[in-house]
């Protein structure tokens, strides 16, 4: 059942899929997580992948991003069969991920954060021994949170002085400034007030402009259906249906993760 | 950047507003500069300008010399929400064996017992080059211990401020090393440049410099700051937690070896009893200078700052008369007033 999902999709965009994992299987010990699962990200869609917890959605992700290798089965990105050997090599191919847990470390400001592992070194001999070009990183900082209108009072002050929301804007914005495929955030509403969640779900919506797709991990139905182009539903380690939020309901998508409902993308 | 604000959404305005009445980050070293400032006032006022005058400061500079060098490696070490207990036991070792490395080169037995030292250009800079070798390796295995066992540093620290203690005590027989060429001292340990600035001041200043630009500009304090602040996010975005971790214990030890040069220049042997309390106290200015225990947070300056405070304490209490047992008294309730406005700081922090 779970792996005919993949055939009924390929009725969206006529684009190539950016990144396709096919025929994903997974077990840890006795406990099968993840059973031939087909998923695809086309470039420009916010595609939803939701379950209940337990679904296996963290698995999945981990499995893309290169944190985890499935038993078997294929990743393919950008037309080509890929094993990502950790999750720096992913990012370094331009899947980026937004971890629910707000992965971003409070006590540096937004450029820090921003630039966090990639700072830009000054040249010369001081860039050799390691000054940082603050200025540089700065402007691009300000101008990366401009794009996005992710509101940060001053860039130069600790995360820790901003709301959740704000937080989050500087992970997400940090996820689109080095993404240049796919981004995929994890939950990144779960932690969140409710005029921050409609930033964040804005932010979602203006990096589909940019044509960089977006793998949106969530179980609040709300969220999903107000930005989700497609909706994937992952119940015991099995994609076993695919829905389209202008057409399902809230109700439909609850019955599809709790298992009682089981379709092709056909929803009555 | 204010043009951009215009727009920020109403709640979020309010809610800055709110979070406003919380402590901002910089509170803890304003805090501690002004009672620094009011020490140094209210012992002027007490004593009259010989307080302020430049051989009193740079009296009390070189007495704060050897701890404020282990503060600045300790600075490193905490902000990555670690801690290193051994740095005491380490500056012993170290200058233990630098003691012991230049006697047995700067002469025979003979010799140097009778204070005669041919060797000692050979005998002091090999025995300096070994002290701060000591250092460096007993960071770097400290340094090992906390990322390849991932064992606790305070446990792994305070296991090493034994071992090295105890090294240190047997090859010195338990007692102060005696026959040191008295050239360390005089070119060293009492010498002043200019004919005003001591030479362990100026390595302090030296160290204290590239430690300032090295924790503000660098990449390497960058990553120091971020793995205290969230050792997960680190990672997550590629940085070598565990080989940046090493290098920071590494350059505590180096400092801790350092400073024991320096001890031994100063006083001419290897004293293996008086640096028991070195570590508390070395830790205990670096958090009054507002270095965050949790990780994440302080600066070098706070760190000079806290280390000056229980210097400057001591020196005014002793030139005025009162007993400098109060220094340890007051020493103790600045340390307790620290912790709690990081706690009060933190916790804001983690309500919003």
């Amino acid at each position: 059942m779970g792996n005919s999902s993949s055939s009924s999709v390929e009725t969206g965009g006529g684009a190539e899929p950016v990144l396709v994992a096919r025929g994903i299987n997974k077990s840890f010990g006795a406990v099968r997580v993840l059973c031939n699962v087909n998923f695809e990200v086309r470039p420009g869609e916010i595609v939803a992948l939701i379950g209940d917890n337990g679904a296996g959605k963290s698995t999945l992700i981990n499995i893309l991003t290169g944190v985890l290798h499935p038993d078997s089965g294929e990743i393919i990105f950008e037309g080509e069969r890929v094993r990502f050997s950790s999750p720096h090599e992913a990012r370094e191919r331009g899947i980026e991920t937004v971890y629910q847990d707000l992965a971003v470390a409070p006590q540096l400001d937004a450029v820090a954060n921003i630039f966090l592992g990639r700072e830009y070194r000054r040249s010369g001999v001081m860039g050799r021994l390691g000054f940082l070009d603050h200025g540089r990183m700065s402007r691009e900082t300000d101008e990366q949170l401009e794009d996005l209108s992710v509101k940060i009072k001053d860039v130069r002050k600790p995360l820790s002085t901003f709301s959740g929301g704000q937080r989050q804007g500087v992970a997400v914005a940090r996820a689109v400034m080095w993404a240049s495929k796919v981004v995929i955030m994890d939950e990144p509403t779960a932690a969140l007030g409710v005029a921050q969640v409609g930033m964040v779900l804005d932010l979602i919506r203006k990096v589909r402009q940019t044509g960089i797709p977006v793998v949106f991990i969530s179980h609040n139905m709300p969220h999903v259906f107000e930005v989700a182009d497609r909706i994937s539903v992952l119940h015991l380690g099995e994609v076993i249906t695919e829905l389209d939020p202008k057409k399902a309901t809230t109700e439909d998508a609850v019955a599809a993760m709790t298992g009682s409902l089981r379709t092709n993308g056909e929803v009555a | 950047m204010t043009e951009k604000n215009d727009n920020v959404q109403g709640e979020e305005v309010a809610e800055e507003k709110q979070r406003g009445l919380a402590l901002p980050s910089s509170i803890n070293s304003a805090l501690i500069f002004l009672i620094l400032a009011g020490l140094i006032i209210v012992f002027t006022a007490l004593e009259g300008r010989s307080f302020l005058d430049v051989g009193n400061f740079l009296s009390i500079a070189v007495d704060a010399s050897e701890l404020l060098l282990m503060a600045v490696g300790l600075t490193f070490v905490i902000i990555t929400a670690g801690i290193d207990l051994s740095v005491g036991s380490v500056l012993v070792l170290s200058s233990v064996v630098a003691a012991k490395t230049m006697v047995a080169l700067s002469g025979t037995p003979a010799e140097v017992q009778s204070y005669q030292f041919p060797n000692q250009s050979v005998g002091i800079p090999v025995g300096i080059a070994a002290g701060l070798l000591v250092g460096l390796v007993a960071g770097v295995i400290n340094g090992l211990l906390v990322t390849k066992l991932k064992l606790q540093p305070f446990i792994v620290t305070l296991g090493t401020l034994g071992i090295a203690l105890g090294a240190a005590q047997i090859l010195s027989g338990g007692t102060n090393v005696p026959y040191v060429p008295t050239a360390i001292q005089s070119q060293i340990g009492t010498r002043q440049l200019f004919g005003f600035l001591p030479v362990p001041v100026l390595i302090t200043l030296v160290v204290v410099i590239i430690a300032v630009l090295s924790l503000s500009y660098t990449r390497f304090g960058r990553y120091t700051y971020a793995i205290g602040s969230n050792v997960e996010a680190a990672r997550r975005v590629g940085i070598n937690v565990d080989r940046h971790l090493l290098k920071v214990y590494a350059l505590s030890g180096f400092l801790a070896g350092l400073a024991g040069i320096v001890d031994l220049a100063r006083f001419n042997t290897a004293s293996v009893g008086a640096h028991d309390s070195d570590n508390l106290a070395a830790i205990s200015a670096v958090v009054i200078g507002g270095t965050s225990l949790f990780g994440g947070l302080g600066t070098i300056v706070g760190s000079v700052v806290g280390t000056f405070i229980p210097a400057v304490l001591r020196n005014g209490f002793v030139q005025q008369g009162v007993q400098p047992f109060w220094q340890q008294v007051a020493i103790g309730i600045v340390l307790i007033l620290a912790v709690f406005v990081d706690q009060r700081r933190r916790s804001a922090e983690e309500r919003m």
